[in-house]
C-alpha cells in the first residue's frame, strides 16, 4: 500500500472507530466529580420513587385515617400524617412521580423545539434568524408563570396541559441559548474544514455544530427540570396544578401551609423534597457538562 | 566594567495539576551583564515564558511553584521579596513586553491613560505631568502624540506593539523582558518594532532578555544566546559561539530545521520525534532520546562543559571532543 | 463548458478573480483581479502579509467563499459556477489543509472519526472493515501511529494534529490541495517534519499544491513558482529561483529584506518600506503599494500599473520596474 519516507512513528495494532468506548470515558470523568455523583444519587433515588411508588410507600396516598390526623413523625408514619390523616411519606413518594413526569416531559418538549429553532436560526442567520427570533422574543416577553396560568386556566388543569404549559414557557430560553452557542461555533475553522470536505449543512449541524454547543444546553436542561418542578409546585400552590387527590409536592405545601405553626412536618418534608430535587438536577447538569467535554481531562 | 545585573542560579519551576508534576523549568542557570542583550531560544513548552515569569515573580501559584533556585537582581534575591516589594520592582526596574499586543492593552482606556497609569504607579507625579510624560513616550516610539486620547482598537497591530513598548519603557527600567514581541506581527512591521526596541534599549542602557523561537531575530538583536530545551539551558554563549560554532546536537538540529533562505535544499533535516513529556522526563540528558549521537553516558547525569571561554554546552560529546562537526 | 485554450498539463487556472466583502465601512476588496496558472504536480507559493487576500484567494478557489467576479478552470473545465452536486464532485478533487491544527479539527471527534468523515460523506467504503483499513493506511501515510486512532485532537501536539489535517485532506485522493499556512502554527523542528511529509506526498501522488504562507524561507523551500500579493492583487509572479535571484517589485524587495536571517553580521541595510499596510476598502485607481513605496512618483498614485511580463515568465505590476532595476 501507500508508503512514504516520513514515518517517525511505529505502526501498531488496529484502528478503532468509535473512539475508545466513549461512554466509559465520560462515565469515568463524571464519577470523579463528587458533587455530580451526589446529584446523580439523589436523582436515582427520586427515579426509583417515581417508578415504584406502590412498592415503597407504606400506605395508599389517598387513604385517610381521620383518627390519626396531624401525627408527629413516628415509627408508623416516618414523616407524620397530614390534616386528613394521610401518610406524608407515602404522598411524598407518589408526588415524586407527578413532579418528575411533568418536569422531565415539559423540558424534553422545550428542549426539542427550542434547540431546533435555535440551531436553524443561528446556523442560517439573516431573514430566517430574524423571523424565528422575533417569535421567540414575543414568547419570552410573557412571564412563564403567567403563561402557565393562562394555558391551564383555558384548557383545564390536567397533567398533559401542565406539561404543555410549562414546556412552552421554557422553550424560548433553549432557543436563545442554542442560537448564541451555534453562532460562536459555526465561525470556527473546523466547520469550514467540514465544508471543504464536502459535508452537507445537515451533517455540519448535527456532527459539528450541535455537539460543540451542548454545554450550555445541558446546563439549561438540568436547571430547566429543576425550575419546572418549582413551577408545577407553584401552580399547584395556587390551586391550578394537579387535581386532588393526586399527590404533588407543591399542592402538599399549599395545603399544609395553614398548619405550619402547629405541625411543621406537614410542610417541611415536601419543601425539603423540592429543594433536594432542584439541587440534585443542578449538580448533575454541571457534572454532565464537564464530563461530556473531552477537553476537560481528569 | 561588566557588572552582572541578573543572575539565575539553578531555577526549578514545577506546575502541579491533578497529581501530575509538569517540570517546566529544571535548573536554569543564566547571567546577564548590565546593558547586555540575551536571546532565549526554544520551542513551545521549553520553559521560556515560565523563566521570564519567574524573574517577575508572576508564576501563577497554584498550580505553579518555584521549587528551588535563586534569581539575583542587583545583588538581591528576588525570590525572597514580598509581593509588595515585587510590585515596586515590576514595571519600574524590570518590565515586560508581551507577545500579543491585541490582548496586552486594556480596550476601554485611552492609550495615553494607560501609559500615564504605569508612570503614576511608580512615581509621585500629578495626572497632568504623567500624561505629558506619556506623550513624550509616544513620540519616542514613533507615534504622533495627538493620538494619546484614542483607544487601542483605533491602532494597527504594529502601532499597538509600539504602545506596549512605550508602557514597558515609561519608567526607565534597567531590565526589559520581551516575550516573542514580534510573533504576532507581519515581517515588515516586525523589522520596525525590533529596530525600535534595539534603539531604545541602547539609548537607555537597559539590559534585554528576548524570548523567541526565531533564530533570525535573535541573530539581529542579541549579543548572548541561550538555547533552552525541556526546561534546561543546553547551550549558552555569545552570538558568535551559537551561530558559528554551535556544539549541542539540539542547537544543530534547530538550525538544520529552518529552511535556508539563501539557497534551496531538496529536503530539510528535522529533529526526529517530539520533546519529552514534561511530567516524566528521562534520567540524564533530556535530549538523548531524540539525539542522533546519543550513547550510553547520555543516560546518566550530564555536566556542563566549556569548550571555549564563555561558551557553555550541556553535552557529553563536547567533553570528549567528539562533537560532530 | 470546456475551455479550448487550456493545455492538459495545467491543473488550475484562475482568471481575473475578485472577491469583495460588504463591510459597514465600505466594500472590502479582499481579492481584486488575480490571474495565474498552476501546472500539474507543481507548487505555487502565494506570499504576502496579513490582509493581502491570500487566504481569501485560496478559499474562493475551492468555493468556500463565492467569488465576486472572474473564472476558475480546473483541469481545463470551467468550474466557476457549480451547483451543489458539481461542487461535491469538485471537492473530491480539491481539498484544503488549514493553518491552525488546534481549531480546524472538531474537538468532539476522535482521530479516526475525523479521518473517516470525508470517506463517509462520499460513501467510499462498503463496509466497516474497509473503512478501518483505509483509515489505517491514511494514518500510516502521514506518519501517525495507529494507536492514536482513539485519541482526541486536544490530547495531541501541534505536529500530530497537523498530520490529522493532512490525512483528512488526502482521504479522497484529491489532485489539488490548497495549503493555508499549514506550518505557521508549528515549532521549527516540527515544521520541518510536516514540510518533508508534504513534499513526499506530492512526489508520491503527483499532487498539485497552492501553498499560502507569510514565511519567506518556507515559500522558497516548497514552491516551484511564487506569487507575491499586496492588498488583494498580485504584484510579482515568477519561478521560485528566478524570484530569489532577481526580485523586481519594490514590495518583494522590501519583504525579503525584512526577513531576519539566522546568521550574525547579516544585519542588512535599512528598511525599504515606510508606514504600515492599509485596509483595502473602497480603493480607487493607483498602485496600492505607492503609499509605502520609497520609489513612488506622482502617477503611481493615479494610474494602476498593469501586470506585465518583464522578462520571460517574470510578471511585475510596477510602472518603474525597469528604472528601479536598471533593466533595458
Amino acid at each position: 500500500m501507500l508508503k512514504t519516507k516520513s514515518q517517525p512513528e511505529e505502526r501498531e495494532n488496529e484502528v478503532a472507530l468509535g473512539g475508545r468506548s466513549r461512554n466509559k470515558e465520560i462515565f469515568r470523568r463524571f464519577l470523579k466529580n463528587r458533587a455530580a455523583v451526589v446529584g446523580l444519587a439523589i436523582i436515582i433515588v427520586l427515579t426509583i420513587f417515581a417508578l415504584f411508588p406502590g412498592k415503597i410507600a407504606p400506605y395508599d396516598y389517598a387513604a385517610q385515617q381521620l383518627r390519626n390526623k396531624y401525627m408527629f413523625p413516628s415509627a408508623q408514619h416516618i414523616m407524620g400524617t397530614d390534616e386528613f390523616g394521610r401518610d406524608v411519606f407515602s404522598r411524598l413518594v407518589w408526588g415524586c412521580r407527578t413532579s418528575l413526569v411533568i418536569g422531565v416531559s415539559a423540558i424534553a418538549i422545550a428542549c426539542a423545539i427550542g434547540v431546533a429553532i435555535g440551531c436553524i436560526a443561528g446556523f442560517y442567520g439573516d431573514i430566517i434568524d430574524n423571523v424565528l427570533m422575533r417569535i421567540i422574543d414575543i414568547l419570552l416577553a410573557v412571564p412563564n408563570t403567567l403563561l402557565g396560568i393562562s394555558i391551564v386556566a383555558a384548557l383545564g388543569n390536567t397533567i398533559p396541559n401542565l406539561i404543555l404549559a410549562i414546556g412552552l414557557g421554557a422553550m424560548p430560553a433553549f432557543a436563545r441559548i442554542t442560537r448564541s452557542a451555534v453562532i460562536t461555533v459555526k465561525e470556527q475553522e473546523f466547520v469550514e474544514a467540514a465544508r471543504a470536505t464536502g459535508a452537507s449543512n445537515r451533517r455540519i449541524i448535527l456532527r459539528y455544530v450541535l455537539p460543540n454547543s451542548m454545554a450550555p444546553i445541558i446546563v439549561q436542561v438540568s436547571m430547566g427540570i429543576a425550575r419546572a418542578i418549582l413551577t408545577v409546585s407553584g401552580l399547584s400552590f395556587i390551586g391550578l396544578g394537579v387535581p386532588a387527590p393526586t399527590p404533588e409536592w407543591g399542592s402538599m405545601l399549599s395545603s399544609g401551609r395553614n398548619y405550619i405553626r402547629d405541625y411543621w412536618y406537614i410542610i417541611t418534608f415536601p419543601g425539603v423534597a423540592i429543594m433536594l430535587a432542584v439541587f440534585a438536577f443542578n449538580l448533575f447538569g454541571d457534572g454532565l457538562r464537564d464530563a461530556l467535554d473531552p477537553r476537560l481531562k481528569n | 566594567m561588566n557588572k552582572k545585573i541578573l543572575e539565575i542560579k539553578d531555577l526549578h519551576v514545577h506546575y502541579l495539576t491533578d497529581g501530575y508534576t509538569v517540570k517546566a523549568v529544571n535548573g536554569v542557570n543564566l547571567s546577564l551583564a548590565r546593558g547586555e542583550s540575551l536571546g532565549l531560544v526554544g520551542e513551545t513548552g521549553a520553559g521560556k515564558t515560565t523563566t521570564a515569569l519567574g524573574i517577575l515573580g508572576l508564576v501563577p501559584n497554584p498550580p505553579g511553584k518555584v521549587i528551588k533556585g535563586e534569581i539575583i537582581y542587583n545583588n538581591e534575591n528576588l525570590l525572597r521579596k514580598s509581593d509588595a516589594q515585587m510590585r515596586k520592582i515590576r514595571g519600574r526596574e524590570i518590565s515586560m513586553i508581551f507577545q500579543d499586543p491585541m490582548t496586552a492593552l486594556n480596550p476601554v482606556l485611552t492609550v495615553g491613560a494607560q501609559i500615564a497609569e504605569v508612570i503614576r504607579l511608580h512615581e509621585k507625579i500629578s495626572a497632568g505631568d504623567a500624561l505629558i510624560r506619556a506623550c513624550e513616550m509616544m513620540r519616542l516610539v514613533g507615534i504622533d502624540d495627538v493620538r494619546h486620547d484614542e483607544y487601542p482598537h483605533q491602532f494597527s497591530g504594529g502601532m499597538k506593539q509600539r504602545i506596549v513598548i512605550a508602557i514597558a519603557l515609561a519608567c526607565n527600567p534597567s531590565l526589559l523582558l520581551a516575550d516573542e514581541p514580534t510573533t504576532a506581527l507581519d515581517v515588515t512591521i516586525q523589522e520596525q518594532v525590533l529596530d525600535l526596541i534595539e534603539k531604545l534599549r541602547r539609548e537607555r542602557g537597559a539590559s534585554l532578555i528576548l524570548i523567541s523561537h526565531d533564530l533570525g531575530i535573535v541573530a539581529e538583536v542579541c549579543e548572548k544566546v541561550a538555547i533552552i530545551y525541556a526546561g534546561e539551558i543546553v547551550e549558552y554563549g555569545t552570538a558568535g559561539h551559537i551561530f558559528d560554532r554551535r556544539a549541542h546536537p539540539y542547537t544543530r538540529g534547530l538550525f538544520d530545521s529552518i529552511p535556508d533562505f539563501s539557497r534551496k535544499v531538496h529536503r530539510l533535516r528535522p529533529i526526529e520525534g517530539m520533546m519529552s513529556d514534561p511530567t516524566k522526563l528521562p534520567e540524564g540528558c533530556f535530549f538523548a532520546e531524540r539525539c542522533p549521537y546519543a550513547f550510553e553516558p547520555c543516560r546518566k547525569i550530564v555536566p556542563v562543559f566549556e569548550p571555549e571561554p564563555g561558551h557553555l554546552v550541556k553535552c557529553v560529546l563536547v567533553e570528549k571532543g567528539k562533537a560532530p562537526q | 463548458m470546456s475551455d479550448p485554450n487550456a493545455t492538459p498539463s495545467i491543473e488550475l487556472e484562475v482568471r481575473n478573480l475578485k472577491k469583495h466583502f460588504k463591510t459597514p465601512r465600505g466594500m472590502l476588496h479582499a481579492v481584486d483581479g488575480v490571474s495565474f496558472k498552476i501546472e500539474k504536480g507543481k507548487t505555487l507559493g502565494v506570499v504576502g502579509e496579513s490582509g493581502c487576500g491570500k487566504s481569501t484567494l485560496g478559499r474562493a478557489i475551492i468555493h468556500l467563499h463565492e467569488r465576486t467576479e472572474g473564472r476558475i478552470f480546473f483541469r481545463g473545465r470551467d468550474v466557476s459556477d457549480v451547483d451543489e452536486q458539481q461542487l461535491k464532485d469538485l471537492r473530491e478533487n480539491m481539498q484544503m489543509i488549514f493553518q491552525d491544527p488546534f481549531s480546524s479539527l472538531n474537538p468532539r471527534m476522535s482521530v479516526s472519526q475525523i479521518i473517516a468523515e470525508p470517506l463517509l460523506i462520499y460513501n467510499k467504503c462498503r463496509s466497516r472493515k474497509e473503512l478501518t483499513a483505509k483509515i489505517g493506511n491514511l494514518m500510516d501515510t502521514v506518519g501517525l501511529a495507529r494507536r492514536l486512532s482513539n485519541s482526541y485532537p486536544h490530547e495531541l501536539d501541534g505536529g500530530r494534529r497537523q498530520r490529522i489535517g493532512v490525512a483528512r485532506a488526502l482521504a479522497l485522493n484529491p489532485e489539488f490541495i490548497v495549503c493555508d499556512e499549514p506550518v505557521s502554527a508549528l515549532d521549527v523542528s516540527v515544521q520541518a517534519q510536516i514540510l518533508n511529509l508534504m513534499q513526499d506526498l506530492q512526489e508520491e501522488f503527483n499532487l498539485t499544491y497552492m501553498f499560502i504562507t507569510h514565511d519567506m524561507s518556507v515559500v522558497r523551500h516548497v514552491s516551484n513558482e511564487i506569487m507575491v500579493m499586496y492588498l488583494g492583487s498580485a504584484v510579482e509572479f515568477a519561478d521560485s529561483e528566478e524570484m530569489f535571484l532577481r526580485r523586481l517589485h519594490p514590495y518583494t524587495q522590501a519583504l525579503l529584506a525584512a526577513v531576519p536571517i539566522p546568521q550574525i553580521g547579516h544585519k542588512k541595510g535599512r528598511s525599504l518600506l515606510r508606514g504600515e499596510i492599509i485596509s483595502p476598502i473602497d480603493l480607487g485607481e493607483g498602485c496600492r503599494f505607492a503609499g509605502r513605496c520609497i520609489y513612488a512618483k506622482e502617477n503611481c498614485f493615479d494610474v494602476t500599473p498593469t501586470f506585465d511580463e518583464v522578462t520571460l515568465g517574470h510578471f511585475v505590476a510596477c510602472h518603474y520596474v525597469r528604472e528601479i532595476n536598471n533593466l533595458p
